[in-house]
């Protein structure tokens, strides 16, 4: 077995055995960080799409993670007041159904994800990170003055929403829920990395010439690469939502952009598991160095420099060596 | 919002709510609103140049993004709040927010920076994403977390009349003037002087300046302390006007990102044109969106719809330039 195949296996055996012990402990937070690796992991996932495979740097990602949690709030709230969310021409109200909401996220953001994508790509380089990260100061700046859904105080949501046949209050089946969305996305980006879609589009960030010479469309690649990563990137916000029960215009912050690119670095960029790595690391270091000292970002700061700086293939790629995934 | 309460009148039944001339009053008094609000569109536009400069002539000459440029600004802040408090002094507080943005600013490049230049943008966003934690948490442990306040000399603290009858304060035409001459200054420096003709050829060729016998990385250390210094500055400055405190570069730093993008990233012409223009775009749409609004919608739905669009308005605009000239106003190519 190659290296990297044993440390995702132990990654994710790690994800699955510390919140099940902490069930049988009754240790009722520790499954609920777990949860939030689990959650930003599938973030980071969605990104690891447009970022590791197409090279495309989004420092807009919050977009797509806010659209997801505020599809959640929007409906959640409507539903908690009774109040339809759309009288005319037909009637559309709230939902507190998990499935629905996750459907809604994914299709919102995938349409956001499409819009922007088709109007950043046009750009490339520096000039790409730059317009996504004003579109997404746009969103930011729109949900801190619109006053309907809360504004800049956000948007509270009293009871989690439901998926049918589970307790979604118990944090475990909660877990749950997060771990095989977290599994099915893991799957669905190892089938497109391999893909005869995720190969070209690793040509076109490889060399975009050759790719344009073949005769592929690298736009339309990119685009369909950003689309996805936004799609998966908007479950993860509803998820996200539904765990703190609470969204707030912080979700389209340009930080949490950072944080989301954070998670891919420090795993490893391009690779399967790094986002998961990554957001594990980042938890445990919030968790551990958070409760030591309050300024505690300033050794996330100088760990995140040493990574760029001297580990650049991240913490999966320092464990398991340089070698590029071929299987 | 009397504001838009007198426009509506106005467009609504024009005579009808109040005799002519005092309507005649109203406008002209809504003139001299508008002259100061662009005044102050103008000093942001200003403010905004300073920050812009340096990071331009950062990404021109190296090639570098530097998200960090945010701290720089806070530096300078602190550094004059700091001073200001110990020696009452407003000049030596400027002095020391040049001093000290760029004494971190070559700090930063010698340890740091430099290790960047030939890697990739997202190293490069990353690490600099970094120093900005480093540079904000440490600041908030020395400083503490509640703001410090700078206070402006008492000579320059009051009201100036303007021509028009416009009453506008002394410090802020200040403001304008400390920029326009920095803004000459740096014309000068790159067009005039040895030292300009090597930062030019450094945006044109590193390589066969420094096979010409130039020390190109302490051209480097220099333009990036040069930028440092200059943001310092404009932190001082702004300072005086609003609070100091930790995270409050970070919101100029992407305007100013902004306003290098619109221009066309290694252009100082175009950062120049940039800021004025996101200065003035900025100001503006957020006192004339909502009086627009108010001439078709009710006020309250004016006001929210209004400020909404406004503070999204410069982030259109940026969209808007880079879809139709995808290196920006002044840009290069890519």
């Amino acid at each position: 077995m190659r290296r990297e195949t044993l440390l995702n296996a132990v990654i994710m055996g790690a994800l699955l055995l510390v919140p099940l012990w902490a069930w049988v402990a009754d240790e009722p937070f520790t499954i609920t960080l777990a949860t939030r690796v689990a959650i930003l992991s599938l973030a980071g996932v969605g990104l690891n799409i447009a970022l590791g495979l197409g090279g495309l740097v989004s420092l807009g990602h919050a977009i797509f993670f806010g659209i997801g949690g505020y599809a959640m709030g929007i409906l959640a709230s409507h539903a908690q007041d009774y109040s339809p969310l759309l009288e005319s021409p037909f009637l559309i109200e709230g939902t507190k159904s998990m499935p629905v909401i996750w459907l809604v996220a994914i299709v919102t953001s995938a349409l956001a994800a499409l819009v922007i994508g088709a109007l950043s790509l046009r750009t490339s380089g520096v000039y790409f990170i730059m317009i996504t990260l004003a579109f997404g100061q746009m969103f930011f700046f729109f949900t801190i003055s619109w006053p309907a859904y809360g504004g800049e105080d956000g948007l509270s949501i009293y009871v989690r929403n439901g998926f049918p046949g589970l307790n979604t209050l118990d944090p475990i089946q909660f877990f749950a829920i997060c771990f095989v969305l977290l599994s099915l996305a893991l799957f669905a980006s190892s089938r497109i990395s391999r893909s005869p879609f995720g190969l070209a589009l690793t040509a076109a960030r490889q060399s975009e010439t050759r790719v344009l010479t073949v005769g592929i469309d690298s736009f339309r690649l990119r685009l369909v690469a950003f689309t996805i990563s936004g799609a998966i990137t908007g479950l993860a916000g509803a998820l996200f939502a539904d765990l703190n029960r609470f969204v707030s215009p912080t979700m389209f912050s340009w930080q949490t952009s950072g944080e989301i690119i954070i998670f891919v670095i420090l795993g490893g960029v391009g690779r399967l598991f790094g986002p998961v790595a990554g957001a594990a690391l980042f938890i445990l270091l919030e968790h551990f160095l958070g409760g030591l000292s309050e300024f505690w970002q300033i050794y996330l700061g100088f760990l995140l420099l040493a990574v760029v700086l001297f580990a650049r293939g991240g913490l999966i790629g320092t464990l398991a060596g340089r070698e590029v995934a071929h299987d | 919002m009397p504001m838009s309460m007198s426009a509506r009148c106005s467009t609504d039944r024009p005579g009808g709510c109040k005799p002519p001339g005092q309507l005649g009053r109203r406008f002209l008094m809504s003139l001299v609103l508008l002259m100061e609000q662009a005044l102050n569109g103008l000093q942001f536009g200003i403010m905004l140049f300073l920050m812009a400069a340096g990071l331009t002539l950062i990404f021109g000459v190296m090639g570098l993004i530097n998200l960090a440029h945010g701290s720089l600004y806070m530096v300078g802040a602190f550094a004059a709040a700091a001073v200001a408090g110990w020696s009452g002094s407003f000049l030596l507080a400027l002095v020391a927010s040049l001093a000290a943005a760029a004494l971190a600013g070559t700090l930063i490049e010698l340890l740091v920076i430099r290790r960047l230049y030939d890697r990739g943008h997202l190293d490069q966003v990353l690490a600099t994403f970094a120093l900005i934690l480093i540079f904000s948490e440490s600041t908030r442990w020395v400083f503490g977390s509640f703001p410090l306040y700078l206070q402006v000399p008492a000579a320059l603290a009051g009201p100036i009349t303007l021509p028009g009858g416009i009453q506008y304060p002394v410090y802020r035409l200040l403001i304008i003037a400390v920029g326009l001459a920095v803004a000459a200054g740096l014309f000068l420096l790159i067009s005039r002087t040895r030292i300009g003709i090597r930062i030019r050829a450094g945006e044109n060729d590193r390589e066969m300046i420094a096979a010409l016998g130039v020390d190109i990385s302490r051209l480097y250390t220099l333009v990036f302390a040069l930028g440092a210094a200059l943001a310092g500055l404009a932190g001082a400055l702004v300072g005086a006007i609003q609070s100091v405190q930790v995270g409050m570069g970070e919101p100029v730093l992407i305007l100013a990102l902004v306003v290098i993008v619109i221009g066309g990233i290694g252009s100082i012409k175009g950062a120049l044109v940039g800021a004025l223009l996101v200065g003035l775009t900025d100001t503006l749409g957020g006192f004339l969106l909502p009086v627009l609004f108010g001439a078709f919608l009710e006020p309250s739905a004016a006001a929210s719809v209004g400020s909404a669009l406004a503070s999204m308005l410069i982030y259109i605009l940026m969209a808007g330039v880079l879809i139709f000239r995808p290196t920006g106003l002044y840009g290069a190519g890519t």
